[in-house]
């Protein structure tokens, strides 16, 4: 018999993940490509369901060829039998033994059974979720995420509402603000809080990263296309509605952050799509006791983390976009490959894919810097009567009595005395609004379990199953 | 322009699903979120404390506003579980065992 090929389990089919699978793939590994999605593709290649029967589904998407690379490779892997793709499945942990790994999975979209499959290393490319900022009325229903309001029009052609108007701040406004306006949807305006002035002191950073300037270019010249009016440094003060919101109140921002006063303005629509730039998925990685780096993982110049046998790849290590993701998923895939079947790592092999990396991560952090150069005061317009946390319905005035009457000096301790963040999303969701209105320093959460698990499953041993 | 035509979908046969005794329609793969979103439905859930509407908001499982009861069972994320023939889906208050 042959000599067995050691398995890599790759966690995310997202850019990164994808492309780490197809690296590791090509160079004498097998590997378990592991998504909680039907179809692989992750947020960025998100597919109409297939029961859609999209035609052109690139129709709502850019860099469609790099797509199509892609799903050539992993399926030419998946022939040989290389790889194999468990869709469906929703990673809750990741178990070190020794030696090995398992990757306990909860089955389907109800994820009620769980199974475990053995692994010698773990890459994970989890990608991230978005963040939003509070404010009133942001719990109203037709208030989504601008990366939900693009996930229900990628992959279930479905348009939150008719009218929408797409506020926060950020770069991905821009392809959802496009996105919803080209499906037919009336875009009222893109408030976006940071200003030109901002972001012309990052021309350096631009300069640098001439795909991106391009990028920008073209979504500018369809927002354009689609008479999106852009209203820059200025935010959403207010939705308003009873049992969804009906419209929303915008406003000019001072040089300080502040409104300016007077600048207010009422727009109607049926839909806020709404975000303020992303998040890590580090669960995985905490209970794997992962360094953290800021809010993502930690990784080395060849995407490993500070856990032996354990990679990381993509936006699970800081936010920078589908071309990054791309860069640091073939890098690791390459190291991961190599260490597994006892080479050692060249990185003159991955050189182009490094620089990319590098200039891009470089890119990412000038942009940040440009972003951060321009204050929003938005804790100022967050009324004692705003929910900050969503699941657990705690009124900012909550926080700031623990903070102040009570005295609470961190994170933890204003959970425990308001229970901000212990609901169903384990603060996911609030902790950046907690955070910020509370004064404190966000401190990334600990959480053992990626997903909630049912009883059963945590009482009864796993045993893997028979090797996929 | 819609969504459907934009991407030229030819769709399989659509079907019902009911939602609170209303029929709706919906499309194969769609996600109940997505049904439920192409017929107008915004909120499906009454939260625990203040019973107020919520409906979708993050859209990828992450925030677990879209809670709805689907075939008697609660807690379901609307925006992870597909549409299927026949499903009853129920809006859900508070914490969908209180009744
Ligand atoms: C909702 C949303 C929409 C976005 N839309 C766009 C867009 O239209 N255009 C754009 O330029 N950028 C978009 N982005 C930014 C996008 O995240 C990145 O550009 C890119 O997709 C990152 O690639 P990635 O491989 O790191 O992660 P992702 O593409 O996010 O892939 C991560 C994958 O991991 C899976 N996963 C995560 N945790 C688990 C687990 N515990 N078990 C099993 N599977 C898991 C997820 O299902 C996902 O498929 C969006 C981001 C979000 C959050
Ligand atoms: S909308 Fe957030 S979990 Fe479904």
């Amino acid at each position: 018999m042959s000599e067995r090929r050691p398995v890599l389990a790759v966690i995310g089919a997202g850019p990164a993940g994808l492309a780490a699978a197809l690296a590791a793939a090509a160079r004498g590994v097998r590997v378990v490509l592991t998504d909680s999605a039907a179809e692989a593709g992750g947020q960025f290649y998100r597919q109409p369901a297939r029961g859609l029967g999209a035609r052109r589904p690139r129709a709502l998407h850019h860099q469609w060829r790099t797509w199509e690379r892609l799903r050539a490779g992993l399926d030419t892997h998946l022939g040989a039998g290389r790889a194999t793709h468990l869709s469906d499945r929703h990673v809750w942990c990741v178990e070190r033994q020794s030696g090995s790994f398992l990757v306990h999975t909860l089955l389907g979209p109800r994820q009620t059974d769980s199974v475990a499959v053995r692994a010698d290393a773990v890459l994970l490319a989890t990608g991230g979720y978005e963040k939003v900022l509070p404010f009133p009325g942001w719990t109203l229903p037709g208030v989504v995420t601008a990366g939900g309001a693009q996930a229900l029009l990628k992959g279930g052609l479905s348009l939150p509402g008719r009218t929408a108007v797409v506020a926060g701040t950020g770069p991905l406004l821009l392809p959802v603000a496009t996105g919803l306006a080209a499906a037919g949807a009336h875009v009222v305006a893109l408030v976006e809080s940071a200003g030109p002035r901002g972001l012309a002191h990052s021309a350096r950073a631009w300069a640098a990263a001439p795909a991106k300037l391009a990028e920008g270019a073209a979504l500018a010249a369809r927002l354009a296309l689609h008479r999106v009016p852009v209203m820059a440094r200025h935010v959403v003060l207010e939705a308003h509605g009873v049992d969804r919101v009906e419209s929303v109140t915008v406003a000019a921002l001072n040089a300080d952050g502040r409104p300016a006063p007077g600048g207010e303005r009422r727009l109607s629509c049926d839909t806020l799509a709404v975000g303020h730039g992303l998040l890590p998925h580090t669960d995985l990685a905490d209970g794997l006791g992962c360094r953290l780096d800021g809010p993502g993982v930690w990784v080395d110049a060849e995407q490993r983390t500070d856990v032996p046998g354990v990679w990381a790849a993509g936006e699970t290590t800081g936010i920078g976009g589908a071309a990054l993701s791309l860069a640091e998923g073939h890098i690791a895939g390459r190291s991961a490959a190599a260490r597994l079947t006892g080479r050692v790592p060249d990185p003159a092999g991955w050189a182009p894919a490094a620089r990319t990396r590098d200039r891009l991560r470089a890119f990412f952090s000038a942009l940040d810097d440009a972003y951060a150069a321009q204050p929003v005061r938005w804790t100022e317009q967050v009324t004692d009567e705003t929910v900050v946390c969503r699941c657990e319905e705690v009124p900012a005035g909550a926080v700031r009595e623990a903070v102040g009457a009570l005295g609470a000096g961190d994170l933890r301790t204003v959970k425990l005395l308001t229970r901000a963040g212990m609901g169903w999303c384990q603060g996911r969701m609030c902790e950046p609004g907690v955070a910020g209105v509370a004064g404190c320093a966000p401190t990334p959460a600990r959480r053992l379990l990626a997903r909630p698990v049912p009883l059963g499953v945590l009482a009864a041993p796993a045993e893997p199953q028979a090797e996929p | 322009m819609n969504p459907l035509r934009l991407v030229r979908a030819r769709p399989g046969a659509p079907f019902t699903v009911t939602f609170d005794d209303r029929a709706l329609e919906a499309l194969p793969g769609q996600t109940l979120a997505a049904a439920l979103w192409s017929s107008g439905v915004t909120a499906w859930r009454t939260t625990r404390g203040a019973g107020r509407a919520r409906g979708v908001f993050c859209g990828i499982g992450v925030c677990f506003d879209c809670l709805v009861t689907v075939d008697g069972l609660p807690n379901q994320r609307a925006c992870l579980v597909p549409a299927t023939p026949g499903a009853v889906v129920r809006s859900q208050a508070g914490s969908g065992h209180d009744e």
